[in-house]
């Protein structure tokens, strides 16, 4: 089949950017959308043009490394990774628009690649359990009870993609916030940091100019690991509690 | 707007979701405000004396605990803090959310969010300004369009409503007010920390309904019959 | 040295190097003395590892700050050790070239990791693990390494506990195990499909932790492309600041390399776009020794190859093989027909017809090869590739008559969703179809106990080096190898290196870093300027077919020869003739792309050098000159029963790469006795 494809091209993060129109004909239904990438780059560098930039790595919907902007929705049409869309959710003549990911705490680095390393930074603001390497009790000495360490798995999930800041109107990062803060505030051994956790992670946000959350829900749409709205319920919960406990 | 720096002696009560707490907090009280009034309101149906005895019940309510007007002045007052508060967490989160996009997006489709969430802002500043007007209206102007009498409550209010645009103004304003209630009361539940399960978050959404259709639908019925003559002078 | 890389052959056949008894590949190198490791205690094999904690010297605590450790990598091996080392107080530095640490490919493992818990009672204890890692890597594993991982494996599970990971628990509240890879116990702690994701989340939390107490400095979206060796010693190494395109100079008293697995060297593969054997390769010229690279494990159970625009595969878990049936037509007239058309009577379950005993549940070398030899005889299915069908079909249809379709899909759900995205298929109702794909590399840098490779101060860890597995890897063993050395045996080992440092100050004016950072200088210009006519892709997948051809699932000596010159003429055709389009000073992909494919270049023939040694068929390398009158692999213990650790040969007239010198250490087994593997 035969798309249009515009993409937003802009050379560093200095330079201003703007949308180019490219045809891809031959496109096959059963490529993956960032093989269709591919396919276009190898058409543009025997033309001797630049090939358009975007970031991949595992390709199968793990590692968090890829993300477009694809008609309007974070990673497209279908609840998954960019890296998981295949060609045949677009249909022969589609005009396909390709953005990278907005937000003014993600600057773009070139063509769709931003650089998202506010996302460290608030792990580094709390997002992990203080242990030291051998000083942990044997693991069945604490024992979880199975909904929780479900519970835990499930928003642990989060590959740091970014959908959902990409997604919500208020650019925030409440979802991914969220999704930590109850991931380890599921947990016994996650206790201890609780209030400390939320207040660093939640200054970081702030710091990085991520908006604020108006519970909008976009985010838990675009989210490939269907992350739900409950952890920034969570978020909020903890964050209260950090404030009566005088942090 | 990144910064690459770590922040250091990180308060709680300096987040964005300090701000959201306040303003879901102020909200809160508005909520129960318009609530109360509207069922108040409902007085109107009760007919001119009826109505009357309520406007001036308020102004002595608590007595002699309180002055003349005392309850309505604690009311006021709660109702401007809440008022200053919520908008300057609404300007200040505002301000945030545009500048944490500054380069929008060529195309932007809408999935999930309710077309109340996203006009929470502007429905708001509709419903400032409405309060305005409906204060120089009902209570400092007392201002009677039809050019009636302003002292009797019960017959500035029939006078007002019989008015059809002073009608449609208030079903807009209440059109409004339906919307930022709908998703303002799920909104601040969330922000309340009190929808941790998707169970929750259904009831929260459900009571937004319902607080928007008993709130505006209740509001409305006053100019409607007013405007129908069922209610009259 | 000359500007124009490494592309002249010098490793002519005709070369009269000393013939040894069954030694396919005498011409292509040289023999070089015998090694062996030194830093593994003598004694019981259970106390080797204290022996070895207690001899270590140590490192005064107020002296670590002073001390420089680089890290490459943040998978598994690299962001445990960072996290670790830094945590003691050493000062790191810690690269990747993903955007961010937790990106790793150690993020993509599915099935689990062993640990030798014994929680379920089944018999299993650190003696078992350690004789079962040691069986399934067909006795081509050092076994002072393998012990020791398997007696660390317990504390992994408590550390990881500890710092927040999800694993599957029982209503209890205890942890839960699963049996994995054809073992008798169930010693694999999982978390549902995901845990190498939850793992390294752990790790990299972990490593983040460090960063913001300072003592961990984290390199981002940076690529290593060369190794600082001063007086001999590992002292440093240049990296590319890929946003910027700036060549840095990182100084150290110790270089570690966790950069995993260079399964890409095959183009496709289940390995990240990304993941490529330029750190090691690059540490490998400047001395370090290369070991058993020939060493591949290829997965059976991945999802076929589509089409040329193919980018990488992917891996569907092996649990798939419990209730799935693994057949193809008996007819080649069948293969383009609908699968539910072909009756009963004319399939081939030839899994099950071969090895009757353990049918689908064969190890993964054995139900890889096996379906590789029913495609090349015609007989695949699902769309041609090359003109050849490539894929059988893994049949649920019974499975789901026999339990329901509800319970199939509680169980593998995911994966039929997963399948369902990829293909567009519905494996509810058409048989799914599967191919082998190369998947793990147990080949790498040499090391000895300490994880130290043969350039003093620089240390290997995880996938990147050969120790654990021998010839083939266990299911769920690569993440227990990438922590333990991480966590666990690195931050001792290292010590009695560091305990001699900080070592002489060294700038950027010192003759080697000068060295160093010209010829990484000189590549990138050469790449650039080269101006030719084929993309780096093109070459990629054109070595990609070369390696699947000739050193994939089966070698033989004719094959592996002709792999050799294919390659060279690839890699002299590469330096004249790729295009590299864009500049030096900002994020070029192609041009990342590009360096790598060129280490892969050279990789690919040293490979196959070393598959021509090894006139044996061991685990994942089978020769096919050495098998049993019915196919299988056959050991020959007495010639073979060495690790292959292999020297870069440079050649100064020449400017590129020489004859390799083979460095043999001999495999002694004192608490186990070595057994040829059967499974029919
Ligand atoms: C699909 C899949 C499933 C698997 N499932 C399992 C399983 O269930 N159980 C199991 O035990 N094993 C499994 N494995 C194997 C296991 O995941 C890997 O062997 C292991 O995670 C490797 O970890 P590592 O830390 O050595 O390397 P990696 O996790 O690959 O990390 C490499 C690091 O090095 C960095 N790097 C590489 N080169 C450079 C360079 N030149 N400059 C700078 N940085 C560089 C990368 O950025 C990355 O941070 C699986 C592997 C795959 C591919
Ligand atoms: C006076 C002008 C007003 C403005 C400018 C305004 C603006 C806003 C804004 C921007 C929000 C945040 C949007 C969100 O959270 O989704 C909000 C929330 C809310 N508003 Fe208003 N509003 C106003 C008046 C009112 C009134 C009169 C009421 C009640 C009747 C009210 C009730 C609420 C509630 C309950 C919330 C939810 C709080 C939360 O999200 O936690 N607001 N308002
Ligand atoms: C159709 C709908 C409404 C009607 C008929 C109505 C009617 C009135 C009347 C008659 C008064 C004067 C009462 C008195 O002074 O005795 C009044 C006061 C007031 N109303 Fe409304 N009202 C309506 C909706 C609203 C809404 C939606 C709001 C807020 C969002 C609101 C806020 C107020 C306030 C703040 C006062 C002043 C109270 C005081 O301080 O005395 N009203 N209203
Ligand atoms: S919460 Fe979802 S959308 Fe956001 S970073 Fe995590 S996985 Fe991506
Ligand atoms: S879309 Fe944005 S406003 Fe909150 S609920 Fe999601 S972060
Ligand atoms: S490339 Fe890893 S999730 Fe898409």
């Amino acid at each position: 089949m035969k798309v249009t494809l515009k993409i937003w091209r802009q050379p560093d993060a200095a330079s201003q950017g703007a949308m180019h129109t490219y045809e891809l004909d031959g496109v096959s239904e059963d490529m993956s959308f960032l093989e269709m990438l591919d396919v276009l780059n190898e058409d543009l560098v025997a033309r001797g043009e630049d090939p358009v930039a975007f970031d991949s790595d595992c390709r199968e919907g793990i590692c968090g490394m890829c993300g477009l902007m694809i008609n309007g929705q974070a990673h497209g049409p279908e609840v998954t990774t960019t890296c998981q869309l295949h060609m045949r959710s677009f249909k022969d003549g589609d005009e396909i628009v390709i953005e990278p990911w907005r937000a003014d705490a993600f600057p773009v680095v070139k063509d769709l690649v931003v650089d998202r390393g506010a996302f460290d930074r608030i792990i580094q603001a709390g997002g992990y359990i203080s242990v030291n390497t051998g000083s942990a009790p044997e693991a069945h000495s604490v024992p979880v009870p199975r909904d929780d360490a479900v519970r835990a798995f499930n928003v642990a999930t989060c590959i740091g993609c970014g959908a959902c800041v990409a997604a919500c109107p208020n650019g925030s990062a409440s979802l991914f916030m969220g999704a930590k803060v109850t991931h380890l505030g599921e947990l016994p051994q996650g206790q201890p940091e609780r209030d400390s956790r939320v207040v660093g992670m939640v200054a970081q946000h702030d710091a990085e100019g991520f908006g604020g959350c108006t519970n909008i829900g976009e985010c838990t749409a675009a989210c490939p690991k269907e992350i739900p709205l409950d952890v920034i319920s969570r978020l909020n919960w903890d964050l209260h509690a950090a404030l009566r406990h005088g942090h | 707007m990144a910064t690459t720096t770590l922040v250091t002696g990180a308060r709680a009560s300096r987040s964005t979701i300090t701000l959201k707490l306040l303003m879901a907090a102020s909200g809160l009280v508005f909520i129960l405000y318009v609530l109360a009034h509207m069922y108040g309101n409902l007085k109107a149906f009760a007919g001119h004396d009826a109505y009357n005895e309520y406007a001036h019940h308020l102004r002595t309510l608590g007595e002699p605990m309180l002055p003349y007007e005392g309850f309505l002045w604690i009311m006021r007052a709660v109702l401007i803090v809440a008022l200053v508060v919520h908008v300057y967490a609404a300007v200040r989160l505002g301000h945030r959310a545009i500048h944490a996009r500054s380069q929008r997006y060529v195309v932007k489709k809408n999935l999930a969010s309710s077309f109340s969430s996203r006009w929470m802002r502007w429905g708001g500043v509709a419903i400032l300004l409405f309060v305005i007007w409906h204060l120089i209206n009902f209570t400092i102007g007392k201002v009677n369009v039809a050019g009636g009498e302003t002292n009797d409550p019960y017959n500035l209010l029939v006078d007002t409503f019989d008015t059809w645009w002073m009608t449609v103004i208030y079903l807009l304003a209440m059109f409004a007010l339906a919307l930022h209630l709908h998703h303002g009361t799920w909104s601040a539940a969330q922000t309340l920390g009190l929808t941790n399960n998707a169970r929750a978050r259904r009831n929260a959404k459900a009571l937004g309904w319902i607080l928007a259709v008993v709130i505006a639908g209740g509001f409305s019925l006053v100019p409607i019959f007013v405007l129908a003559g069922v209610i009259s002078k | 040295m000359t500007d124009m890389p490494d592309t002249t052959l010098t490793g002519d056949p005709s070369h009269d190097a000393p013939a040894e008894h069954g030694d396919d590949a005498v011409g292509y190198y040289t023999p070089g003395d015998p090694i062996s490791d030194t830093k593994s205690p003598e004694g019981p094999i259970s106390e080797r590892w204290q022996t070895r904690k207690f001899e270590a010297r140590l490192v005064n605590p107020a002296n670590r700050r002073k001390l420089d450790i680089i890290i490459v990598g943040t998978g598994l091996a690299g962001g445990s050790a960072a996290a670790t080392l830094g945590e003691a107080g050493y000062n790191v530095k810690s690269f990747c070239y993903q955007d961010s640490p937790r990106r790793a490919h150690s993020i993509a493992a599915q099935g689990g990791i062993n640990a030798a818990k014994n929680y379920k009672e089944d018999g299993d204890s650190v003696h078992r693990l350690f004789y079962d890692t040691v069986k399934g890597g067909d006795y081509r594993s050092r076994e002072s390494n393998v012990y020791r991982l398997a007696e660390v494996s317990t504390n992994i599970i408590d550390q990881c506990v500890a710092q927040g990971v999800p694993f599957a628990r029982e209503y209890g509240g205890l942890l839960d195990n699963r049996s994995f890879g054809g073992v008798q116990v169930s010693r694999t702690f999982y978390a549902r499909g995901q845990t190498g994701q939850q793992l390294l989340i752990g790790a990299y939390q972990a490593m983040e932790r460090q960063v913001a107490a300072g003592t961990v400095e984290q390199f981002t979206r940076h690529e290593m492309l060369e190794l600082i060796v001063v007086d001999g010693k590992a002292r440093g190494i240049v990296a590319r600041d890929l946003v910027t395109g700036e060549i840095q100079t990182h100084l150290a008293d110790a270089v570690v390399l966790a950069s995993g697995g260079y399964g890409n060297v095959f183009y496709l593969s289940t390995n990240a776009m990304g993941s490529n054997v330029t750190a090691s390769w690059r540490a490998h010229r400047k001395g370090a020794y290369m070991a058993n690279p020939c060493y591949t494990q290829i997965h059976p159970t991945c999802i076929p190859v589509t089409g040329s625009h193919q980018s990488k595969l992917t891996l569907m878990s092996e649990s798939l093989r419990n209730d799935g049936r693994i057949w193809v037509p008996k007819s080649k007239a069948d293969c383009d027909k609908d699968p539910r058309q072909i009756p009963e009577a004319d399939r081939d379950y030839y899994l099950e017809r071969i090895y009757p005993s353990f049918g689908n549940l064969v190890p993964r070398d054995i139900a890889s090869r096996a379906a590789k030899n029913v495609c090349d005889e015609g007989r695949g299915v699902g769309p041609e590739v090359d003109g050849v069908r490539r894929g059988v079909y893994l049949d649920f249809g019974a499975a789901i008559e026999r339990l329901g379709r509800d319970a199939v899909e509680e169980k593998y759900g995911n994966l039929f969703d997963m399948y369902a995205r990829i293909t567009g298929e519905n494996p509810y109702e058409t048989p799914m179809r599967i191919y082998p794909a190369v998947h793990y590399v147990m080949g790498g840098l040499w090391v000895d106990y300490d994880l130290q490779s043969s350039i003093p101060g620089l240390f290997v860890t995880g996938e990147a080096n050969f120790s654990d597995h021998g010839a083939n890897r266990l299911g769920a063993s690569a993440l227990m190898q990438g922590l333990a050395d991480g966590y666990f045996v690195l931050p001792h080992t290292i010590r009695d290196y560091l305990v001699d440092g900080p070592f002489e100050k060294i700038d950027e004016s010192h003759p080697a870093v000068v060295e160093a950072r010209r010829s990484v200088q000189s590549r990138v210009d050469h790449l650039l300027s080269t101006n030719g006519t084929r993309s780096v892709d093109s070459y990629h997948r054109e070595l990609g077919n070369i390696m699947w051809e000739y050193c994939g699932m089966e070698r033989s000596e004719d094959g592996l020869r002709k792999a050799i010159d294919l390659i060279r003429t690839l890699r002299d055709d590469f330096w004249r003739n790729v295009k590299v389009l864009g500049t030096a000073e900002s994020l070029n992909q192609s041009l990342e792309k590009a360096g790598r494919v060129a280490d892969f270049l050279e990789l690919g023939e040293l490979m196959c050098i070393d598959a021509l040694n090894r006139r044996e068929s061991c685990g994942g390398h089978f020769r096919a000159e050495s098998q049993t009158e019915d196919g299988e692999a056959l050991r020959h213990d007495d010639q073979f029963a060495y690790v292959a650790a292999w020297e870069f040969g440079s050649d100064p007239d020449s400017g590129g790469m020489g004859l390799p010198v083979l460095h043999k250490e001999d495999l002694v087994y004192t608490a186990i006795e070595m057994k040829q593997r059967s499974y029919k």
